[in-house]
């Protein structure tokens, strides 16, 4: 299937993130370089050392909060000579980012390559609160291959086409809201032992079902909190990784298949891209979902970690509710803790690249007081509908 | 608010305009002898351009649905249903939209609906109501 898997030759060497707020009363860009400049010295590395920039989605010349700095600025504000540098929305959802860059050290144009994401989407919701619905992503009438099959129908975020997956979910599998509920209790207990976590009151099942329906069976507490955050990475060539702070984090495997129309309606509601991409990436190594010791599952809205542990077989398919009720075996002490920083959902939504971060601080036993189980194997997964993209990360 | 509506093209013109007569129009490939959706210049399956509008029966079944409680705009009324309907013309045929004119709560997947169009400007948006 494949001839040559090049992500095995660039592991994550530093990682860096700025303050998580909501707001910050930093720029964008202060916040970028908050993270990048960490990133670098966590490395051991100095600005001179870094010669590619990878981000997603990057700047889309729209100000967009969403992604306010891309690889250009964030290359010009810190004075760096690279060889390779580039973004983009297209792709395998929030990982293209850290995709992109490990492709461009395996093709050999550079050794050391800074990836990073900005989203400013709290201060944006200060001034202007329905900016981001999917119905101002367009001006006037929308002829968009993406929107104009959802806007016409009063679809004005993303939580409706989560909702449509989740009621699927439901009614094939018999999940139940009790069950979806643990997602966002878990990440509240992992929250209450982070400190940049945005939300860190207890909550109870009763806070829960308390909480208001947004779009059935989603309530409040199944989406993520807008925050305002940066977060970076280094990729370095394996070899360049030697000299460097850290035991290198490994590549070891990355997913990115697409084999359904990209589509949030026509993917499948139970599966969305999660399943082609978990194949591909358990295609590319010779572990298996049982080697995993903890996993960041991407919880834009609760649905979707329930989706990503099935993709990845971390439970059979289907099984996700049962797997999840009761919290036990996702805990921090569970034998499968996920999202241990929070997540999205209490975390913060720092989108796609925090749970690089998260993952790169439990292996490296980083993590403090939510430290789990020491362990050297990692699954990342972050995308919903037609995006997606995973990673397994080993500690050498 | 009210509801933002596609701009035409002559790929989405057929789908968003069949309801004037009272068609829903959706694309055919007539060299595999099926019918895709999003419309497109050319068959995904097959990569024909040999792709035409056709109508269909226009019943489906209720293939997933939300309640949105969330007012979204000003004047949006709550709650209201947005669903993807399965057409009964072939398997996994679908695209989303709203099941109006019935109790919200009432709705259930698998529940059986047809279209009724309603016409905004130049545009026959293709909505469903529970099939009697």
């Amino acid at each position: 299937m494949f001839d040559h898997r090049y992500e095995k030759n660039v592991a994550i060497t530093g990682i860096g993130q700025s303050e998580v707020a909501r707001p910050s009363s930093k720029s964008a860009m202060r916040l970028t370089l908050d993270a990048c400049l960490q990133a670098i010295e966590d490395a051991g590395l100095t600005r001179e050392d870094i010669d590619g920039v990878a981000c997603w989605p990057g700047d889309n010349n729209n100000g967009d909060p969403f992604s306010p700095v891309g690889p250009s600025a964030l290359k010009s504000a810190l004075g760096l000579n690279v060889n390779w540098f580039g973004a983009g929305y297209e792709g395998p959802g929030p990982l293209a980012g850290v995709i992109n860059g490990a492709m461009a050290i395996a093709a050999g144009l550079c050794k050391h390559v800074l990836v990073f994401r900005t989203i400013t989407e709290a201060s944006a919701r200060v001034h202007n609160k329905g900016g981001g619905a999917l119905s101002a992503k367009t001006q006037g009438r929308d002829s968009s291959y993406a929107w104009q099959w959802f806007t016409p129908f009063d679809v004005h975020s993303g939580i409706n086409l989560m909702a449509l997956y989740a009621q699927r979910h439901f009614h094939e599998y018999g999940t139940r809201p009790e069950q979806l509920a643990q997602i966002a209790l878990t990440c509240r207990a992992n929250a209450q032992r982070n400190p940049k976590a945005i939300y860190r009151t207890p909550m109870t099942m009763d806070d829960y079902m308390a909480s208001r329906m947004i779009s059935t069976p989603l309530r409040m507490f199944d989406c993520d909190v807008h925050c305002d955050a940066s977060t970076a990475i280094v990729l370095s060539r394996r070899d360049a990784a030697r000299d460097t702070r850290h035991a290198p984090i490994r590549i070891e495997a990355i997913g990115a298949a697409l084999d359904q129309p990209w589509s949030w309606d026509q993917i499948s509601l139970t599966q969305m891209a999660a399943f082609d991409v978990a194949r591909m990436m358990w295609a590319r190594t010779d572990y298996t979902p049982s080697d995993v010791g903890s996993a960041q599952l991407y919880d834009g809205f609760s649905i979707l970690t329930m989706i990503w542990l099935e993709a990845l077989g971390l439970c059979p398919t289907g099984d996700s509710g049962a797997f999840v009720e009761g919290g036990q075996r996702i805990a921090l002490d569970g034998q499968l803790p996920i999202n241990t920083n929070g997540g999205q959902l209490s975390g913060g939504r720092t989108h796609g690249l925090g749970y690089v971060h998260e993952a790169c601080l439990q292996l490296w036993g980083r993590a403090e007081g939510r430290q789990t189980q020491a362990h050297t194997v990692a699954a990342v997964a972050a995308g919903g509908g037609p995006l997606g993209g995973t990673l397994l990360l080993v500690k050498e | 608010m009210p509801r933002k509506l596609p701009a035409l093209n002559p790929d989405n013109r057929a789908f968003w305009q069949g309801g004037e007569r009272g068609q829903l129009l959706i694309h055919h490939c007539d060299a595999c002898a099926r019918f895709f959706h999003p419309p497109s210049p050319i068959c995904p399956r097959c990569a024909s351009f040999d792709v035409t509008p056709r109508p269909v029966s226009g019943k489906g079944s209720v293939a997933s649905f939300t309640l949105n409680y969330q007012q979204w705009t000003p004047g949006l009324e709550v709650p209201f249903v947005i669903a993807i309907v399965e057409l009964i013309e072939q398997p996994g045929l679908r695209f989303l939209s709203n099941v109006v004119d019935c109790d919200p709560l009432a709705v259930s997947i698998g529940m059986r609906v047809k279209v009724r169009f309603e016409h905004l400007e130049d545009v026959w948006l293709p909505l469903f109501e529970k099939e009697q």
